[in-house]
């Protein structure tokens, strides 16, 4: 970087990187090609191939993102929204342009887009900036049973301090939202917010938003979605009335992520992170607060993790709608791959993404490391999501997720390695 | 380390036909403990007769290695006393932590010893840990 460089230089230098990024995708429209993109993938484990099925604990990150985040450590490495020099000015005009690529991603406007820490930093964002102040005794949220661990328990401590009711709605056994069951509780008119995954993290069943939006506004209560799972394998768009999700499942990096809401709905949040840089003046005994979405990014954020997250929303937009139909096509290779396994049972009925299983005589975590002694990387446990595997008879299941990169041999090398294991421990 | 140093004949077995499955009719001393990484829960359940450990149960669910874990070590503690039986806790909880190619202590840890290979999987060492904290616990009650 040339001392004395200005900043509109730097606006010329971030278009031509934008294009450079959607240059280095080689072929959009061939998954295969995809897969080059990313690095991690090159490694063997235990001396073979990998097959990296664990998408949905954490995404693989492409060169895109990895050389946006070593651009803002080698290039735009100043504080953010501060210093007047040089780098910090650069940083600030990566940061914001990352939060354009990231709302453009999501098809809304920027300034309706406020860069959290993930998912479970959104959740918490309502659940204590928003609901909680409007939740009182006798008053109640609904979440369903397929919640992950980050939607829940953030319901759990609100509801517990305004004495309000934690009401939970029932699924099918395939995972299916029942929606009359959700009218049911939503009839008394006291819920106030309905929390709801977007696409199940076990079950990868993927609830009416819509549907259950327009039942709660009728009933005067608010939809706040996780979209950790959705955002990365549904149509990417911000649904519900506040929509959360993490730049990690997004290919971005770690410690990065969206809290979505319309300008109205933002202004009434109240900031739950305080301190520096979303204060407009303070005075010893009180502050102003900037506008959103500024006024919820106290504290430096993660600048280098946020560009990352943009040049991440920019890789996936280049990609195109064949990134959904490639998952999809290999969704039900997998699903049926898993079916037609001796002694593999898939649980529910998958829809997207990812697919749950337990092996008879091989425990989730014992399959887990066999697995990985074939290089095949999977989640074995609860997925955090306890009260769920409770609701399902189980402790545990081991569960294969894909992604952008993922393709027939990963499934291929899947299933073989699950009979391998059957036989180490049969 | 291979999965067959892990998954050793002996562990394989005790996962599979572990010894000592269920409760005690009343047990003098019980603990249960649960990994909140994984889920898996084991209850230990001992019978003293003054300082001699007479018998010994344990419930729960989990993997091979903890269900297997839980199934040797019951079989090892019957008939210890409790100094015998804080000794080899402490004895294989210290060989669990130490590195894969460190000895094994088998002169000391018998069968416990079949556990060593765990020690490459680092991830794995809570399973195989887990019934020895909850005999720790339930004999510090």
């Amino acid at each position: 970087m040339q001392a004395g460089r200005v900043p509109c230089g730097r606006l010329l230098e971030h278009v031509v990187d934008v294009v450079l990024h959607l240059g280095s995708v080689p072929n959009v429209r061939d998954p295969a090609a995809w897969r080059l993109e990313f690095p991690a993938l090159e490694q063997p484990v235990h001396g073979h191939r990998l097959a990296y099925l664990d998408s949905g604990a954490t995404a693989l990150v492409p060169r895109p993102v990895i050389e946006a985040v070593r651009a803002a450590y080698e290039r735009d490495a100043g504080a953010v929204h501060r210093a007047v020099h040089a780098l910090a000015e650069q940083a600030t005009l990566a940061y914001e342009s990352a939060r354009t690529d990231v709302a453009a991603l999501f098809g809304v406007p920027s300034d309706e887009v406020v860069l959290t820490h993930g998912t479970t930093d959104g959740l918490n964002g309502v659940a204590h900036g928003w609901v909680r102040a409007r939740l009182g005794a006798g008053d109640a949220v609904i979440v369903s049973e397929l919640e992950h661990h980050a939607n829940l328990v953030p319901w759990q401590l609100v509801c517990a301090e305004r004495r309000a009711e934690l009401r939970v709605c029932h699924i099918s056994d395939a995972g299916v939202l029942d929606l009359d069951h959700l009218e049911q509780l939503l009839a008394d008119r006291r819920v106030r917010a309905v929390a709801i995954t977007q696409l199940s993290n076990v079950l990868g069943t993927a609830p009416p938003i819509d549907a259950i939006t327009e039942r709660a506004h009728a009933a005067g209560a608010i939809v706040i979605v996780d979209g950790a799972q959705g955002a990365a394998h549904l149509p990417a768009r911000a649904c519900g009335d506040f929509y959360t999700c993490s730049g990690h499942k997004l290919y971005a990096p770690g410690g990065t992520g969206m809290l979505w809401a319309r300008r109205e709905l933002l202004a009434e949040l109240a900031p739950w992170r305080t301190g520096g840089d979303m204060v407009a003046s303070v005075e010893y005994t009180h502050a102003q607060f900037r506008d959103p979405p500024a006024r919820f990014e106290g504290g430096t954020p993660n600048v280098a993790g946020a560009i990352g997250f943009g040049a991440a929303a920019r890789f996936l937009a280049s990609l195109g709608p064949d990134r959904l139909a490639h998952e999809q096509r290999l969704h039900r290779e997998l699903v049926a791959a898993l079916r037609a396994a001796p002694g593999v049972h898939v649980l529910g009925e998958p829809e997207h993404a990812l697919a749950s299983f337990t092996v008879d005589g091989v425990h989730p975590h014992d399959l887990a490391t066999l697995l990985d002694q074939h290089g095949v990387a999977i989640r074995a446990g609860h997925h955090c999501a306890q009260p769920l595997h409770a609701r399902l008879g189980l402790t545990a299941s081991a569960r294969a997720s894909l992604g952008v990169y993922s393709n027939s041999d990963d499934v291929a090398q899947l299933i073989d390695a699950i009979a391998w294991a059957r036989g180490v421990l049969g | 380390m291979t999965v067959h140093a892990l998954y050793q004949e002996l562990i394989v077995e005790h996962g599979k036909r572990p010894h000592h499955k269920g409760t005690l009719p009343a047990p003098s001393h019980a603990a249960t403990i649960d990994n909140p990484l994984c889920g898996d829960v084991v209850t230990m359940q001992l019978a003293m007769e003054g300082e001699r450990i007479t018998d010994v149960a344990h419930t729960g669910h989990g993997c091979t290695l903890s269900i297997a874990a839980s199934s040797v070590l019951a079989d090892r503690l019957i008939g210890l006393t409790l100094v015998e039986a804080r000794a080899l806790i402490a004895a294989f909880e210290t060989m669990i932590a130490t590195e894969p190619d460190a000895p094994d202590r088998a002169d000391e840890l018998g069968p416990l010893a079949a556990f060593a290979g765990v020690r490459a999987f680092r991830s794995r060492r809570a399973c195989a840990t887990l019934a020895a904290r909850a005999v720790s616990r339930a004999l510090t009650r």
